[in-house]
């Protein structure tokens, strides 16, 4: 009764996947991969995505515990406002990081003038999209893994005279490990694949802001095959990753 | 999104089998024909424009619509290598108007469109924030290190117009952003992110007050020429031929001269 629907889903996910494998130049392949434009792209994309998926961590995971641990008033809507990355379509996600930190924005005008920060157009621009985009997914997981981990055991250590930050490293970290894990997978695939908001927040410029997925959307402009490669390219290293550290975290005890 | 050009491929792929107006000129598209005499009779025509093109052809659409009761004109606005992808993987269009004959060649090298005509041309102009802060007034400030400037991506229409004028100029200028498509390059510079960027003068028209547009001579080096085609396998061949006609004809030119665009 399930299997029908479960093969519909299946294919439906693994069916565009299997059309650009089937389109893909194989032949010139090779010669495509080893231009220096393309591992210049991928090695910032790695780079920004794990950078901001670091910052999403940091903020990220006290973020979730403050929403599925304490009670205010508004807890609701904050949840809420956490997720409006989501939804917003990453271009206007773009702006209204420029409206923000750019160089007329409320806080970048005062980075300018104070520090001489600028972020649009830097590669620390690319993380700060990314990373904006990508953190709902990690709050998100986070929030549930704490909802569902057992209060007890926190409960016991406090009772025993363990400090807020004690219990939390010592005991709540631990229990929700494959959560955050799971977490950070998700915001950092999210990350590696930023597109909108990236090039309208950071720009694209080779070296410093064009990521994978801005080089894909240039070449498909002009040569479509180039494109597919550097999806194929993306994907596969996106995959082998998610892939090795899914066997080494989330078979947690 | 890594294949977010592709999804939008996709998509168009399954709107054609979903409306069931593939190009095989069979079946219901024989309905959407208007009758040879001219009465419109509800009939649709879809346009596939360059983005420079906004304006102007959403206000021939409406000519169009008012001289021709009953019909109705749709747009598809984007790059115009992207809609020439689109067309060239069967995208049920009617219509394809490009901002350079490169991506125009795109389709008719598929054999996808008749002889397209020219039927305007877009210079470049150099775009500054209404309040100039870097005090940008000729091409040459541009190469100055100082000087926060975006162009358009090679690869579009707009960025190739920009490598030639530079070129022409002897420049040497590195922006710090190449953008997608001349709007994005524009949005740029209205937010005032960037002290200057090369774009169409009809963008600088069409943003009314918000940037300041500044000619310079060796624009005449890197004029854009807009082709306009009835593609082949259009759904909708005769409303589509008189669409074209209409951009063509002096109504047509009076909109686009207004806009900024210069006659072919």
């Amino acid at each position: 009764m399930l299997v029908v629907p479960a093969l519909a889903g299946l294919a439906f996910l693994v069916l565009p996947l299997a059309g650009l494998l089937v389109r893909a130049p194989w032949a010139t392949l090779p010669r495509r991969l080893a231009e220096p434009h393309v591992l210049e792209a991928l090695r910032l994309s790695l780079v920004t995505a794990t950078v901001a998926t670091a910052a999403c961590l940091l903020l990220g995971v006290p973020l979730a515990w403050l929403l599925a641990r304490t009670d205010f008033p508004g807890r609701r809507v904050v949840r809420a406002l956490v997720t409006v990355p989501l939804v917003l379509p990453p271009v206007v996600g773009g702006v209204a990081l420029l409206l923000v930190l750019g160089r007329r924005g409320l806080l970048g005008q005062w980075l300018e003038s104070s520090f001489g920060v600028t972020l649009p157009f830097t590669t620390a621009g690319v993380v700060v999209a990314e990373a904006f985009v990508a953190m709902p997914f990690l709050v998100i997981s986070v929030e549930g893994a704490l909802r569902a981990a057992d209060q007890r055991y926190e409960e016991a250590a406090a009772t025993l005279g363990a400090s807020r930050w004690t219990v939390f490293r010592r005991v709540t970290l631990p229990l929700i490990m494959p959560g955050v894990v799971a977490g950070a997978v998700l915001c950092w695939a999210r990350a590696l694949g930023e597109f909108g908001a990236t090039i309208t927040f950071a720009g694209n410029f080779p070296g410093t802001t064009r990521t994978m997925p801005l080089a894909v959307y240039l070449a498909l402009e002009t040569e479509p095959e180039a494109a597919i490669v550097l999806s194929l390219v993306l994907l596969a290293v996106s995959v082998v990753i998610l892939a090795s550290l899914r066997e080494r975290w989330v078979s947690a005890p | 999104m890594v294949t977010g050009r592709l999804s939008r491929r996709a998509a168009a792929f399954a709107a054609v089998l979903l409306l069931g107006t593939a190009g095989c000129g069979a079946g219901p598209t024989a309905a959407t024909h208007a009758p040879a005499d001219g009465g419109g009779g509800g009939g649709k025509v879809t346009v596939f424009a360059a983005a420079s093109l906004t304006e102007t052809f959403t206000a021939l659409g409406r000519t169009f619509e008012a001289a021709h009761p009953g019909t109705k004109v749709t747009f598809n606005f984007g790059s115009s290598a992207t809609l020439a992808q689109q067309i060239t993987q069967g995208a049920p269009a009617d219509v394809f108007a490009a901002a350079s004959p490169a991506t125009m060649k795109t389709v008719t090298d598929a054999s996808l469109a008749a002889t397209p005509a020219t039927f305007a041309r877009n210079k470049l102009q150099i775009a500054v924030p209404a309040d100039n802060p870097a005090k940008v007034d000729e091409l040459k400030d541009l190469a100055d290190p100082r000087v926060k400037v975006a162009l358009c991506a090679e690869q579009v229409p707009c960025g190739a117009a920009a490598v030639k004028a530079l070129d022409a100029a002897g420049l040497k200028v590195t922006p710090v952003t190449l953008e997608q498509d001349v709007k994005a390059t524009l949005t740029k510079v209205e937010l005032g992110e960037v002290d200057a960027a090369l774009v169409y003068r009809t963008d600088v028209i069409a943003a009314a007050g918000k940037v300041r547009g500044i000619a310079f001579p060796e624009a005449d080096q890197a004029v854009n020429d807009y082709p306009i085609a009835v593609l082949t396998k259009a759904p909708a061949g005769d409303l589509a031929r008189r669409f074209v006609a209409l951009v063509r004809s002096w109504q047509g030119a009076d909109v686009l001269a207004e806009a900024g665009f210069e006659a072919p």
